[in-house]
């Protein structure tokens, strides 16, 4: 009961005055499910234990933080269903993890460690990077596992890697990249195993702090949200000025010569993390409009009110998930843009899985790229 | 569709098939069958409270003294002996494991079978959560090309196989704690020889570095 109170005064769930905006906003309930987020609060504020964790939908939630942006309130939803999810963990009540839970499993042998991960088998020769210390640290995130595991609808989250460095070295940066980096741990904290993520944040905090950096640079945007917001506690000392990709790279737009690729019109998806979590919506915009030959052109839901890729925490992939994907596909397709562009490896695998339909395939088909690949594309060389 | 013949009326029940347990009832009632009856097992109290859980396996935290029996393993390869995982398919390694072990044949007694409808089944998942769990070994096995009872799920199994074997590389695991093989129901002989093999092979490799040495088998 009074860990309840103690949710309900963190995140400000005693503000709830019962509108419904959040319940009607949710994606999951537009497409039919039976989430409720606004029930899940009033339960929460009134200290219903059993019915909470009894309820199937604890994990059915996206946490794209739509409801939050929604309340009038300024119910913090997203915190709220992280601290319940903890509890149900501790309870022994887990999640029926897509992929097996094999994704989960990697992140907890992560945490125990005792292995030497092999991270940086995707470099290439031409690229530069420093193996421990330099005044950039390059965060690459999980995606070599990304590519190995969904190869087979053809996902290239490493490509925006690669073109981060190779931005990077342009700049006249050689960005530190470590082997010893491990999984920031976003997903377990999003399923309630905190546990296994502080054992992650304090390495990682460790590796980033050892090695000196000043600037702190990721093209994830799920690590830039935990590097950002939920690493805070775990830095003994001054963190490092910590930026998105297309931030840093927005902020070094001039000193980049860029050419035109031909005449494209490209539409963006906000990443949820990138946007409503963290409040970039500015830099991939600015990029892509820099970029020469390139027309952008917004969604009906863009920015704040954007739709999110229905798959952000390896939580939940079910029938509405795949409804809410086949929608903004067919949001992007009406754009009559011919690429869509993201920042996050995880809306790339989560669309391009929903391309797989060969019934669908013809309506919601459409290409996609990460905004720092269209970038280094657009490098003069 | 014609209604059933119902001889005894509307309110017996309409299906034909309750007739024969009309039948035992009367046998049933006879009071002599009724006397040899034993008296009835007082029931269970009902439990209440809150419902039972299971307990969680704690993350293992390498102690000094397991840190040291470790690197005493590692020494001495002949006498560590490895846990190894074995997903066998229902139809055909299974069956293999049971011949060998009905024609008793010696073999290495260290592993455990975890048994699959089909060994398309096993999903990297699976592999990794018993790395996860501290297997020091994982052999996963199904019925010979062409021999599969569901056709062509052996063929998924090494799809999903390969899949397994990359993540596990990345991991920074070795490959040779993974293995693929295809027994058939009368290969006890081959079951046999495979998991010696297999477990001179992950013996060779010592503990797991995941393991921790905490699960004992």
């Amino acid at each position: 009961m009074r860990e309840f109170a103690v949710i309900a005064t963190e995140t400000k769930t005693w503000a709830c005055y019962d509108c419904g905006k959040c319940t009607a906003t949710c994606p999951i309930a537009r497409v039919g499910g039976s989430l409720s987020p606004r029930r899940q609060v009033l339960a929460t504020n009134l200290g219903h234990r059993e019915e909470i964790l009894a309820d199937g939908n604890l994990f059915v939630c996206l946490s794209c933080g739509l409801c939050s942006e929604r309340c009038p309130a300024g119910v913090g939803y997203g915190s709220m269903v992280r601290h319940l999810r903890e509890i149900a963990y501790r309870e022994g009540i887990e999640p029926e993890c897509p992929h097996g839970g094999a994704f989960h499993s990697l992140m907890r042998m992560m945490a125990k460690g005792g292995t030497q991960q092999n991270r940086l088998g995707w470099l290439t020769e031409d690229l530069q990077t420093a193996p421990a210390q330099g005044e950039v640290f390059f965060w690459t995130g999980c995606t070599m596992y990304y590519d190995a595991f969904f190869e087979d609808f053809q996902v290239n989250s490493l490509a925006a890697t690669r073109a981060a460095v190779r931005l990077l070295n342009r700049l006249g940066v050689t960005p530190v990249v470590s082997p010893h980096e491990r999984c920031c741990g976003h997903d377990l904290l999003w399923n309630g195993d905190r546990k296994s993520f502080e054992l992650l944040a304090e390495h990682n905090v460790k590796l980033v702090k050892d090695s000196g950096a000043k600037t702190f640079v990721t093209p994830c945007a799920e690590c830039l949200r935990t590097w950002k917001l939920d690493y805070e506690p775990f830095f003994t000392s001054k963190p490092p000025r910590i930026l998105h990709m297309t931030e840093y790279l927005a902020e070094h737009l001039q000193e980049l010569k860029l050419k035109a690729n031909g005449q494209r019109r490209v539409t963006y998806q906000d990443p949820c993390r990138l946007g409503r979590h963290l409040g970039i919506y500015g830099p991939p915009r600015e990029l892509l409009e820099a970029l020469p030959g390139v027309e952008l052109v917004d969604m009906a839901h863009w920015g704040r009110g954007s739709i999110c890729c229905a798959g952000s925490t390896w939580s939940n992939c079910d029938r509405y998930a795949k409804h809410i994907q086949v929608d903004r596909l067919r949001e992007a397709r009406a754009t009559g843009a011919e690429l869509m562009a993201t920042c996050c490896p995880k809306c790339q695998i989560h669309f391009r899985c929903a391309m797989q339909d060969p019934n669908l395939k013809e309506e919601i088909e459409i290409e996609m790229r990460d905004v720092t690949e269209l970038v280094a594309e657009a490098l003069e060389s | 569709m014609p209604e059933p013949e119902n001889p005894k009326g509307e309110s017996a029940p309409a299906k034909p098939e309750t007739k024969p347990r009309a039948s035992t009832r009367q046998v049933k009632s006879d009071p002599d069958k009724r006397a040899k009856k034993p008296p009835r097992k007082k029931k269970l109290p009902k439990r209440t409270g809150p419902p039972r859980k299971l307990p969680r396996t704690p993350l293992p935290e390498m102690k000094e003294a397991e840190k040291e029996t470790r690197k005493e393993a590692v020494k001495k390869p002949s006498e560590w002996n490895p846990n190894i995982v074995v997903f066998a398919c229902n139809w055909c390694s299974y069956a293999g494991a049971d011949t060998a072990g009905v024609s008793r044949m010696e073999h290495e007694p260290h592993f455990r079978i975890i048994r699959v409808m089909c060994s398309g089944r096993v999903q990297p998942a699976f592999v990794l959560k018993a790395f996860e769990k501290g297997a020091d070994g994982v052999l996963v096995s199904g019925c010979h090309f062409g021999d599969c009872h569901y056709i062509f799920g052996n063929e998924r199994a090494a799809e999903q196989f390969a899949k397994t074997v990359k993540m596990v590389k990345l991991l920074g695991l070795e490959e040779n704690r993974l293995r693929l093989e295809w027994i058939s129901a009368a290969e006890g002989a081959r079951f046999a020889q495979v998991i010696n093999e297999f477990t001179e092979q992950v013996r060779s490799l010592g503990p797991s570095p995941l393991s921790g040495n905490h699960l004992k088998i």
